[in-house]
């Protein structure tokens, strides 16, 4: 079917304000989840699930977040690896249970272990409660001075939980194991479980950033990004919309933090979350493209596949090539892409799509 | 300036027609050693044109900055509604009804048409973040009650077929035009203009000024207009203020203004 929004006359806002206003494009949603819902998990190996799937449907979540600080409400960030390390050690304290003596007040909190689902939300809210406290300096400061505070952010985190072991019950190595996870009844433990476990998250996620985005919060948002002067004398606040944007934003990466670790991981120290994910993620935003959630899943896609793209098919063409070589050459493409992207298009991979959409719009003629 | 406002407004926040909405007291603005405006009084009746001229570096653009709380003048008072203002943020001034565009374009480029205009409407939406999250019943029939009026506002500025255009690419008279539409979509009682016309060449003008007296006749809103142009100041407002160097150096019709000497040397540059 040609792709065309010709002849879909809408007839109500209603229809207008609809998440994917052509048809042809709810179509390919639909196909795209049944795809991935049905199909995938029975034909994708073991080793693509677990290793590739996963990974990518997790750092997709964590991109989503991050793009909605950073693409969409215009504050950067460069602690984006701290609020995924707050949502796995959350995650974690909350199903192993709290413990938290606080003799100085003669009293104590005590939260017996919970469930992994509550707890995989609440170490949601946690990053949400700390992105909402370190998101206050934004209201003074921006830009570098910004990047600086939450690249603070990042080095007080890594510093924190490998330093007090409360966070990972005192265990000799420093290292975490997640415990079974258990949802209701139903254990997650192959890869297509892991697999659909996460499809699922991710989903959810995904269609309430668009939700979010494409609303008055969203507008706010980018009404902030824009021109944050002008969005003020609108009756824009500044203060809430910001706050909401880290909250949403570290609550969506805090879940994909708590995913990586139990999900994916199984078993992590503080390494996993350090400086080289936040730039990971914010990669990931760039070269997707900022202020677009299919952007997200695009830049995930391309930052993970690079390496492997480039470990296997040289190989496979016969053409020798040291795993050094591979990592440099990752690198190399990684960093000229970004700073291509950062100067000719701002709107990454994404813009990029929707550009090759208008051209099928109106083929076969030019105009 | 008290005896000009019924007791009865100063409760309800209502003005009658012709009464005084907001006046300007002696107000003194300076950054730093420049003193941008010195001891300037005027007042803004309800449902007329005030217009604010006066050459370039008049204080002009820091008057209106003054008015919607984005600056706060070191001297004077300024009462709006009865009530006497203190220093406030920008957004609480629009949330007491006062909205403006800006001498130089200030739309958010990123956005579409559409989508800036509806920023108008944020103060009027009251959903919260979950039932955005979910865009599902309340948040939903909020969102399309607020897109007709919306589309209201585009039909009458003669924009629908930019309405999913963003705004940064479109002409620079269009783009006046969407951020007029932003400022009237916040359904504002007191309108300020900041040179809506500048740049424009006659044909736009001429657009421009139906707009600006449609809006005062249809919806009774308030307006204040910076404008160079005295044609079209003659045409529109019916109270004109002159600034010259931070001060005000006349104030009347806009016939009077004409004949004024201060103002005539002024513009022709006399020296002072
Ligand atoms: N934010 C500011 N900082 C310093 N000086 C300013 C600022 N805004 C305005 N001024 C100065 O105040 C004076 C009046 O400016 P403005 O209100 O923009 O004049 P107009 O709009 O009448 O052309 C000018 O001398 C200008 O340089
Ligand atoms: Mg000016």
């Amino acid at each position: 079917m040609l792709y065309r929004e010709a002849g879909q006359f809408k007839s109500s806002y209603s229809a207008d304000m609809a998440m994917f206003p052509i048809r042809q494009d709810r179509i390919a949603l639909a196909l795209l989840l049944v795809v991935a819902f049905f199909i995938v998990p029975f034909v994708a190996s073991d080793y693509f699930l677990r290793a590739i799937l996963v990974p990518f449907l997790i750092l997709s979540l964590g991109a989503i977040g991050l793009n909605i600080l950073v693409g969409y409400c215009g504050q950067i960030s460069l602690g984006a690896g701290a609020f995924m390390a707050i949502g796995a050690y959350s995650t974690y304290k909350f199903t192993t249970g709290v413990h938290l003596p606080l003799d100085w007040f003669g009293t104590e909190i005590s939260i017996p272990p919970l469930a992994v689902l509550p707890s995989i939300l609440l170490g949601g809210f946690m990053a949400a409660i700390v992105g909402i406290l370190f998101g206050i300096p934004s209201l003074r400061i921006k830009g570098l001075y910004l990047a600086v505070a939450t690249l603070a952010a990042q080095f007080f985190f890594d510093w924190v939980f490998i330093r007090v072991k409360w966070f990972s019950n005192y265990t000799p190595s420093g290292s975490v194991a997640a415990p079974e996870l258990n949802f209701f009844g139903l254990v997650v433990h192959s890869s297509i479980e892991r697999y659909l476990l996460c499809l699922a998250f991710v989903t959810v996620f995904a269609f309430i950033a668009k939700n979010l985005v494409r609303g008055s919060l969203g507008r706010q948002w980018m009404a902030i990004r824009d021109m944050d002067i002008a969005a003020e004398l609108m009756g824009i606040r500044p203060f809430y919309a910001k706050l909401t944007a880290f909250a949403v934003s570290s609550f969506m990466i805090g879940i994909s933090g708590a995913l990586w670790a139990f999900v994916y991981l199984g078993a992590w120290e503080p390494l996993a979350f350090d400086i080289n994910r936040s730039f990971q993620l914010l990669f990931m935003v760039i070269i997707g493209g900022l202020g677009s959630i299919l952007g997200s899943f695009l830049g995930a896609a391309f930052i993970l596949i690079l390496p492997i793209f480039l470990d296997q098919v040289p190989h496979a063409l016969g053409i020798p090539i040291s795993v050094e070589t591979i990592s440099h050459l990752v690198f190399i493409i990684q960093g000229s892409l970004i700073c291509y992207l950062l100067i000719v298009e701002p709107h990454g991979f994404a813009r990029l799509w929707a550009i090759a959409k208008e051209k099928l719009r109106l083929w076969p003629y030019p105009y | 300036m008290k005896a000009d406002v019924d007791p009865k407004a100063t409760m309800t926040g209502d003005v009658e027609p012709g009464q005084v909405m907001l006046s300007v007291e002696n107000v003194s603005l300076s950054f730093g050693g420049v003193k941008a405006i010195r001891g300037v009084s005027f007042d803004i009746r309800k449902g007329e044109i005030r217009a604010i001229i006066g050459p370039n570096g008049a204080g002009k653009t820091s008057m209106l900055n003054v008015i919607n709380g984005f600056y706060h003048p070191q001297e004077g008072v300024i009462t709006f509604k009865g009530r006497r203002r203190s220093a406030m943020r920008p957004y609480i001034a629009a949330s007491q009804g006062i909205a403006r565009t800006f001498q130089n374009v200030a739309l958010f480029k990123g956005m579409s048409t559409l989508d800036n205009i509806m920023t108008g409407r944020t103060l009027k939406m009251k959903r919260g973040l979950l039932s955005h999250a979910l865009h599902f019943g309340p948040a939903k029939s909020e969102e399309i009650r607020h897109r007709e009026a919306v589309e209201h506002i585009i039909d009458f500025l003669e924009i629908a077929h930019i309405r999913k255009a963003p705004v940064g690419k479109l002409p620079y008279g269009l783009q006046k035009r969407v951020e007029l539409g932003r400022a009237l979509a916040m359904e504002p009682e007191l309108l300020l203009l900041d040179e809506p016309m500048a740049g424009m060449n006659l044909e736009e003008k001429q657009d421009m000024s139906r707009f600006i007296l449609t809006v005062k006749d249809t919806f009774n809103t308030t307006i204040v207009i910076i404008e160079h142009d005295m044609g079209v100041v003659m045409d529109l407002s019916d109270r004109v203020v002159v600034l010259d160097y931070g001060q005000k150096i006349a104030d009347g019709t806009p016939a009077e203004v004409q004949s004024n000497q201060a103002v005539i040397d002024a513009y022709l540059g006399v020296a002072h």
